[in-house]
């Protein structure tokens, strides 16, 4: 690790004119970041610690669910609001990395977590990404974690992020603070697509910071599950993960929120599959003629063909688990 | 006097658990002499080639750093050929030598260090090192057409590149049923939780090391040999290991590294290895790739066994397996044709791993046995029985005991085979398949030549010493009962020493060989010490009274144990056999182990709760094997890219499944007298080609490429 | 660091002690531990959050302590496995762990006895796929899982829910 100096906020105002400086990061659980720090792929010069001046907690409001984003992922799982409310939130976020760490990454930071691509992580090999210009080896190399949706010629790596997929299928949006004032993004619009720019990931302009997320009121009280598969049965990053939601009104599904993770480089989410879903009776034909499109427009590598299946049925069994959840209710 | 009940045969927790539990167990970079200082090593980043330039400017001028060591200013070091070349060095070749040149033999090849006040400095001056390459072009592609024949000095230290009996393509062409399938295992690495880590200090020419290490005498012959010292002036410290498999057998480079770090910097230095690093600065169990090709008659019985494997190799020095002993010992067969093939690349040396070459080959062999039952619509086990080998037939010797039928028959037992319907595809658990499967397990049992000192004190209290290491097997422990027993003590009574190479002389601690070798030496220095208790003219009821009587406080007594005669007149094994249900969700390319058996014979055991923990391990790595550990190889920059431990995958607690271990009953007094077999390997060995062949069993898609991921399920 | 211009100081409750030292900002908990504090009963397996071997409670909370700096820690109290027990006054699940066979080469223990008894107090311990699960950010290379497993069984069935019949030696 290069020098730094530290110093850790006692309140979020002005936070963002304080950030507003190259090589200024913010940190707050830090599980991703001194990761990227040891490993030297990321040198802040200047820390400043906002894990105990962003809000926390867990708050319903008339119009959704906000949810603090200095806010623990242990802590937001055990939320009664969230277990309640946004089962699928909490069931994404009981999938993702391990309990000490779920004790000290926050929501915000999960969102904003680094791709595992593999030279991504190791600073000896080219990656665009880190090292704008330099080349993907990913694209004709060891790829099978890698994405099948979104990628461009500089850049396939996926988004880690379990959270995110689900909050993509709830439309949430992302709360920063920028420049004394609050934005609001929906999370979809917040991912960028690498392009040729994949170092440019997100949304925030320099400065900004994550408050909380919000989901809003009619993503909020469904049947929904996430499925996560993965090489071993625990503590792994989702080769291909599935969440979904849905309302079914009468035997008929009326709406559908479908996306999946490990597969996209950003979280995916499967407007094909939804519309299969949206307005057809709610059987094991309509569900499983909606999970063959979700791998539609898919352009996978030698070493991650295996996710096209793999997620066709990720989704089917995501599905059929939701109607399930939804026959049992 | 009154022995209390025997210790051997009872499952004594271990002596060193509330060390290990409360934190107070020291491991070797948990050393802190005075004035420590921190390294940080600075490794290759291209394959092959040379180095142009070295910038150490920036780092030189980062206050708190204290030397910064490359080639460029190293001391050179002699690199003596030792006299004989310890049983863990490959016998050919030459071992990598540290900053002694520009040459660049493979990526990750340690090229310069820094040493700082603190780890923090070191780090980040590593990082400021600007490091210009000359890059020729590598071989990092596993090709086995360029696999070349061992060297004269492998092939004579049983690694031939020919071997078998009979003429087995003959037997193999008029055979009734046959099999001929290729295998592939990929690359594996040791992943002890303890990093390498090692810590030099220097007084005047004495250097003491806090090594992590399997052998702590072998450290000391081997650095004395890279500087051409007085073996006298070392000493090497090792109480604890934090788990190792192997691949702290050797003394591998960064040994040498803390050495001249700390006579650079004037003051002890400690060089710990990054997670990322020690997939380069210690070896690893080699890619290989085989072809099996088995004959039969209609019986069932073997009339050809063929066996060919090719293994990656460094360019530098040649380590070798043995891969293919298996094919010539597991069964019977009269004719057997083995062929070894090593594949040169410029990668570092892989070295010994659980079970090395043993398991690899055992592998092949298994997964073809179970395609050859297959074949036949004979019954795996049935199979098994057939071709059981009633001698080694290899060596023609008798074996010095065998119970592998119990094993069969008790593991059959206890797991239920007899449920199982042979058709592949035709159980089923909800949506997912079910799988049983099951694979022989064999590793000869060896041992070395060992020394122990015993002292009993007038307190009634005793201990004993050898330089022995013990990496988690429970030595301190089993070792312990055995002297308890011997000198009529309670073990709360007796204290094991070891880890310290200025004790009496212990062989490695690896291939199942410690408890064999250094028990049968406790047994012998406590046999002696009880003769010297005897010959004391006065006589007391207990040792203490014996020896308050003569006035003594203390009574030392040594004894030394080796192989011996039996290993001319008999050939000895461990020997198991493994049952696996596995359950297999094919949508998503998942499988699960549901449960294991595991019966074993590993002649007389010391302490069942140790023992099975020692199995219940192997099973989990042979979990790894089979279904998630691989290195993730980009041969364009000859490195492996899922270098940590999220993307290289390793069991964790949730892929646990019912584990049952037995040990059939048997003791094996003709190996030594203790009768115990040693049983590290055993327990890895034919867990991957049970799992295999349930997977089989489970699909009726034959998955000949390991660890069975998702997409091996799923393409 | 006495010389660093960098330093930063940090007061750390360390096993019901406290305990006020400089600290380069770079310092992970885990190092300012092992290195600074002498307390190696914490291991360092990995560096990057990916064994566990480094799992102390921070504020009572299981946490991995090279993923955090320990100036961010700086005011917090943090229990490693040193202030759960002794050799000689074991914890309840240090006992277990012996009893078990818990564990082999020992290098990952003090990492998973500090996750397990957090786990006691989080009230994931209802079966022993619950406990698989809430165990798995704790690699263990000698595979002593099923015994982990085991101990931990022994020592829920010993206790409430909220762990209160184990408390640590800075409860106590």
């Amino acid at each position: 690790m290069r020098a730094f100096t530290y110093e850790r906020l006692d309140a979020a105002t002005g936070a963002s004119r304080r950030a507003d400086h190259p090589g200024t990061t913010y940190i707050a659980g830090g599980t991703d970041l001194l990761q990227l720090m040891q490993e030297g792929i990321a040198h802040p010069r200047a820390l400043l610690d906002v894990s105990r001046v962003g809000t926390t907690g867990v708050t319903a409001q008339l119009d959704g669910i906000r949810i603090g984003a200095a806010t623990r992922l242990a802590d937001v799982i055990e939320d009664p609001i969230v277990a309640e409310r946004l089962p699928l939130v909490a069931e994404a976020l009981a999938a993702s990395a391990s309990p000490q760490v779920r004790n000290m990454a926050t929501i915000g930071g999960n969102l904003l977590q680094k791709t595992r691509c593999l030279y991504f992580r190791d600073v000896t090999t080219p990656c665009n990404k880190r090292e704008p210009g330099s080349g993907c080896p990913a694209q004709a190399g060891q790829n099978r974690l890698n994405a099948v949706f979104g990628g461009s010629p500089h850049c396939i790596a996926t988004h880690a992020s379990d959270l995110a997929v689900a909050l993509v299928a709830l439309d949430a949006e992302v709360i920063v603070e920028r420049a004394g004032g609050e934005k609001s993004i929906r999370l979809d619009d917040f991912y960028r697509l690498p392009g040729d720019t994949p170092y440019v990931e997100t949304a925030l302009e320099p400065g900004d910071l994550i408050t909380a997320v919000f989901v809003p009121i009619q993503a909020t009280n469904l049947p929904g599950r996430y499925l996560k598969v993965r090489d071993r049965a625990s503590f792994e990053w989702a080769l291909v993960s599935a969440a979904v939601a849905l309302v079914v009104a009468d035997g008929e599904v009326v709406a559908a929120r479908v996306a999946a993770g490990g597969v996209g480089t950003k979280p995916w989410r499967l407007p094909a599959v939804e519309d299969r879903l949206v307005g057809r009776p709610m059987d094991v034909q309509t569900l499983q003629l909606a999970a063959e499109a979700a791998a539609d427009g898919a352009d996978p590598r030698p070493g991650n063909a295996f996710k096209v299946p793999l997620l066709v049925n990720a989704v089917a069994r995501a599905l059929a688990a939701t109607a399930d959840q939804e026959a049992n209710r | 006097m009154n022995a209390p009940t025997p210790a051997i045969g009872q499952p004594v927790s271990r002596v060193d658990g509330p060390a290990k539990v409360t934190g107070t167990a020291r491991y070797a970079g948990e050393f802190a002499p005075d004035g420590l200082a921190y390294a940080a090593v600075v490794t290759s980043t291209i394959p092959k080639g040379r180095i142009r330039r070295i910038d150490t400017t920036a780092a030189e001028t980062i206050p708190g750093v204290l030397a910064v060591v490359s080639h460029l200013n190293a001391p050179s070091l002699p690199y003596h050929e030792m006299e004989k070349r310890p049983q863990v060095d490959p016998k050919s070749g030459d071992q990598l030598q540290v900053f002694q040149g520009p040459d660049i033999l493979f990526n990750g090849q340690p090229v310069a260090a820094v040493v700082a006040q603190t780890q923090e400095i070191a780090d980040a001056a590593a990082s400021c090192i600007g490091i210009a390459y000359e890059e020729a072009e590598a071989r990092t592609v596993f090709d086995p057409g360029r696999g070349r024949e061992p060297s004269e000095e492998t092939a004579k230290g049983g690694r031939p590149g020919a071997s078998g009996r009979g003429d087995a393509d003959g037997a193999l062409a008029g055979a009734a049923v046959t099999v001929d399938a290729a295998y592939v295992q990929a690359r594996e690495h040791h992943n002890a939780i303890e990093p390498h880590v090692t810590i030099a200090s220097w007084e005047g020419d004495r250097l003491t090391l806090y090594d992590k290490t399997q052998w702590v005498q072998n450290v000391v012959d081997e650095i004395a040999h890279v500087f051409g010292m007085d073996k006298e002036k070392i000493r090497v410290i090792s109480p604890f290991v934090g788990g190792a498999f192997g691949s702290a057998l050797r003394t591998w480079p960064h040994v040498t590294i803390a050495a001249i770090a700390a006579r650079m910097a004037g003051r002890p230095v400690r060089v710990e290895l990054s997670r990322r690093q020690l997939y380069n600065a210690v070896g690893y169990r080699p890619h290989t790739e085989q072809r099996v090709r088995l004959g039969a008659d209609r019986d069932g019985k073997l009339t050809a066994i063929v066996q060919e494997a090719a293994a990656q190799v460094a360019t530098y020095e040649e380590y070798a397996e043995t891969t293919l002993q298996p094919a010539e010992t597991t069964y019977s067969c009269p004719n057997v044709r083995t062929a070894y093939r090593l594949v040169e690349m410029d990668v570092n040396s892989p070295c010994p791993m659980r079970g090395p070459g043993i398991v690899t080959g055992l592998y092949a062999l298994e997964a073809a046995m179970d395609e050859l039952a297959f074949e036949l619509g004979m019954d795996p086990v049935e199979l098994r029985l057939r071709n059981h080998a009633d001698t080694n037939e290899k060596t023609g010797q008798p074996w010095s005991s065998k119970e592998l039928r119990t094993c069969y028959e008790t593991g059959a037992e206890r797991f239920g085979w007899a449920n199982r319907i042979p058709e592949p595809r035709s159980m089923r658990v909800g949506t997912e398949l079910v799988g049983y499967g099951m694979a022989t397990a064999i590793y000869h049992a060896d041992r070395g030549a060992a020394e122990m000192q015993a002292t009993v004190f007038a307190n009634g209290t005793a201990v004993i010493r050898s330089a022995a290491s013990d990496m988690g097997p429970g030595t301190y422990t089993s070792i312990t009962q055995i002297a308890a027993d011997a000198l009529g003590l309670p073990v709360d009574a007796v204290r094991f020493e070891l880890g310290d190479s200025d004790l009496p002389t212990a062989p490695v601690h690896g291939g199942s060989i410690t408890l064999a070798s250094v028990g049968t030496a406790a047994s012998a220095a406590c046999e002696a010490l009880r003769d010297k208790l005897d010959r004391l003219p006065a006589k007391g009821g207990s040792i203490a009274e014996t020896l308050r009587a003569n006035s003594l406080d203390r009574l030392d007594a040594k004894g030394k144990a080796a192989p011996g005669e039996e290993t001319k007149t008999h050939a000895s094994s461990a020997f198991g056999a493994v049952f696996v249900e596995v359950r297999v969700d094919e949508g998503l390319g998942a499988v699960r182990v549901k449960r294991m058996v595991g019966a074993y014979d590993v002649g007389r055991v010391v302490n069942p709760k140790i023992a099975r923990s020692q199995c219940i391990g192997g099973m989990m790595g042979g979990i790894g094997m089979a279904l998630m550990e691989q290195a993730e190889w980009d041969e364009r920059f000859g490195k492996v890219m899922n270098a940590n431990l999220a993307e290289y995958l390793v069991p964790v607690c949730a892929d646990t499944p019912d584990l049952d271990v037995v040990f059939v009953p048997g003791e094996d007094t003709i190996f030594n007298p203790l009768g115990a077999k040693g049983l590290a390997e055993i327990a890895i060995c034919g867990v991957a080609p049970a799992i295999t062949s349930a997977v089989f069993h489970a699909t009726g898609r034959r998955i000949r490429h390991i660890p069975i991921m998702a997409e091996r399920v799923i393409g | 660091m006495p010389n660093d211009p960098h330093a930063l100081t940090v007061t750390l409750r360390v096993n019901g002690e406290e305990t006020r030292f400089d600290v380069d900002p770079r310092t992970t908990l885990l190092d300012a531990l092992r290195d600074r504090l002498h307390l190696t009963g914490t291991k360092k397996g990995c560096g990057l959050g990916q064994c566990g071997a480094c799992t102390v409670h921070l504020d009572g909370r299981r946490i991995v302590s090279c993923l955090t700096l320990a100036v961010m820690a700086d005011g917090a109290s943090v229990t490693t496995i040193e202030g759960l027990g002794t050799p000689d006054a074991l914890h309840p699940m240090q006992e277990a762990f012996v009893a078990c066979d818990a564990f082999q080469c020992g290098y990952c223990t003090p990492g998973q006895i500090m996750s397990a008894v957090a786990l006691l107090q989080e009230g994931h311990c209802g079966s022993d796929e619950e406990i698989r699960e809430h165990m798995s950010g704790n690699l263990c290379r000698c595979g002593a899982y099923a015994n982990i497993v085991d101990a931990i069984r022994t020592v829920a069935g010993a206790t409430d829910r909220s762990g209160a019949a184990v408390p640590s030696r800075e409860d106590a």
